[in-house]
């Protein structure tokens, strides 16, 4: 990756405010509607609004915590399954062929079964979120774990290290790399459903908040939403990216 | 044949399980039974209510995938061919990624009212990114002399376009577009679960609301299939059409 040059930096502040003040222009002059596209000042002072009363607060860490319980939860069972079906040649010819049936399935197809068994809860929006977020974890945990190097694993046979600790200390780190991969798709994945269910099921949260912003027409409000939903997106992804790169240092050392 | 016998044992020992227990009355009846499902399913076939749904479902993916290919590969082209515009338009991009397409749904059907533009225009910008993206790295990754006899040729860029960066560019892109029509097809189900009343999502959740049990499970199953079609048709259809393009 090269640096990018200032003037590029400049320009690109530039840009991004230049569409902003192109819209707000646009919709002072009522060129484009301002039900669909209100001025991006009323969106910015709903949202300042919301922050200075406090009312953003609320909804933002019901989605950020219903976001992150559901794709721990995956990322648990994800690793946990691809452990189980990477070292176990029984594990992987049981199990591999469901969930290959199972896996295609769009994530938010499981709603109506989670709402039959689980009701309009938060438990049946952990669970949605957990089943449409373990597939990139499980898939990138089974092939960490598969191709841990052969050396690796007679290091652990010459040491002696019962199955445990072979986990723990070698086959964990070795597959490492691939999981992070995986867990940084499963937290995108798990925002988007976490939106889904809120919708579907009127949770608190930002993704009902953006809903019920649209029934009313306040568009305003449905884009200062918008936006606090990007930047959850945003620093969620950077987090993970920031974690990885301390948890393995190894990793960028390479070429 | 062994892989496959295993593979059978946990599907079969959780259907007859199922069955058995439904039959004895000891488990739910929100589970319904197998057999029961199975039935659904072939009279839902039979009666061809679920091919209507699925032909709606697949149309506005398809229109979704079809759009976002066309913008993807244009602009994916324009910032693949030049830094400077990448870098300045690059921020504002990441930017609007990350906000998950389903939460324009609010919006977009403020614009488009119910139907298949609804649909559509979720599908699409959810399927943008990966195609621009892609695109962006096979662009850059063209060979320099390529270009430069473009240059020489004094070809127009619509000539350019047409005649070295898409085929050069091709394989690469097929592998974004791929991806993107799975994710088209997640994207349409779940519009028509949340809110769209067409297509198999819609069908899915009006089984559920009606309590109509076992066409719900009917159609997941159904789902599955056409997942497990949709990823072949797809796999087979990367192998054999980028092959062509790849240089040896």
């Amino acid at each position: 990756m090269m640096r990018p040059h200032v003037i590029t930096r400049l320009g690109a502040v530039g840009f991004a405010l230049g569409l902003i003040i192109v819209w707000q222009l646009l919709a002072e002059a009522r060129l484009i509607s301002p039900i669909f596209f209100p001025a991006p000042s009323r969106a910015l002072g709903v949202l300042a609004g919301r922050v200075a009363d406090g009312s953003i607060f609320a909804p933002l860490a019901a989605t950020v915590l219903r976001m992150i319980f559901g794709w721990l939860l995956a990322c648990l069972a994800g690793i946990a399954l691809g452990a189980a079906i990477a070292s176990s040649r029984i594990a992987r010819d049981l199990l591999e062929p469901t969930l290959e049936f199972v896996r295609p399935l769009p994530a938010s197809s499981v709603i109506p079964v989670a709402i039959l068994f689980l009701g309009l809860s938060n438990a049946m929006s952990l669970a949605v979120i957990a089943f449409g977020a373990i597939w990139p974890v499980l898939l990138a945990s089974i092939h960490g774990f598969a191709a841990v190097p052969r050396e690796l694993r007679d290091v652990a046979d010459v040491l002696g290290f019962n199955r445990s600790k072979y986990l723990k200390s070698i086959a964990l780190p070795a597959a490492a790399p691939d999981i992070m991969a995986g867990v940084r798709v499963s937290l995108a994945i798990a925002l988007i459903l976490t939106v889904v269910t809120e919708m579907q099921a009127s949770l608190a949260g930002l993704g009902w908040d953006i809903f019920y912003a649209q029934r009313v027409y306040r568009s305003a409000d449905l884009y200062a939403g918008l936006i606090v939903l990007g930047i959850v997106g945003f620093v969620a992804n950077h987090v993970l990216q920031r974690l990885e790169r301390q948890a393995l240092p190894w990793r960028h050392l390479s070429p | 044949m062994k892989h496959l016998l295993r593979g059978a044992i946990v599907p079969a020992l959780l259907l007859v399980l199922w069955e058995l227990a439904s039959r004895r009355g000891t488990i739910l009846n929100t589970l319904s039974r197998p057999s029961d499902i199975l039935l659904a399913l072939l009279s839902s076939l039979r009666d061809g209510s679920i091919l209507i749904a699925t032909v709606q479902t697949f149309e506005a993916a398809l229109l979704g995938v079809a759009l976002a290919a066309v913008v993807g590969i244009l602009v994916g082209t324009i910032l693949g061919l030049s830094p400077t515009v990448e870098g300045v338009t690059g921020p504002t991009i990441e930017a609007l990624r990350p906000i998950p397409a389903v939460a324009f749904l609010p919006l977009a059907l403020m614009m488009f009212g119910f139907g298949v533009g609804l649909e559509a225009s979720i599908v699409a910008y959810a399927c943008i990114w990966p195609i621009m993206i892609v695109t962006i790295t096979a662009v850059r990754n063209i060979e320099p002399r390529l270009l430069d006899v473009a240059d020489v040729m004094e070809m127009s860029f619509a000539e350019k376009l047409r005649k070295i960066i898409l085929p050069a560019a091709f394989a690469r892109i097929n592998v974004g577009l791929r991806v993107a029509a799975g994710i088209a097809l997640v994207v349409a189900v779940t519009t028509e679960i949340v809110l769209n009343p067409r297509g198999l999502g819609y069908s899915l959740i009006l089984a559920q609301q009606s309590l109509n049990v076992a066409l719900m499970y009917a159609q997941l199953v159904w789902l599955c299939i056409i997942g497990v079609l949709l990823n072949a048709a797809l796999r087979a259809l990367g192998g054999g059409s980028t092959a062509a393009w790849r240089p040896a």
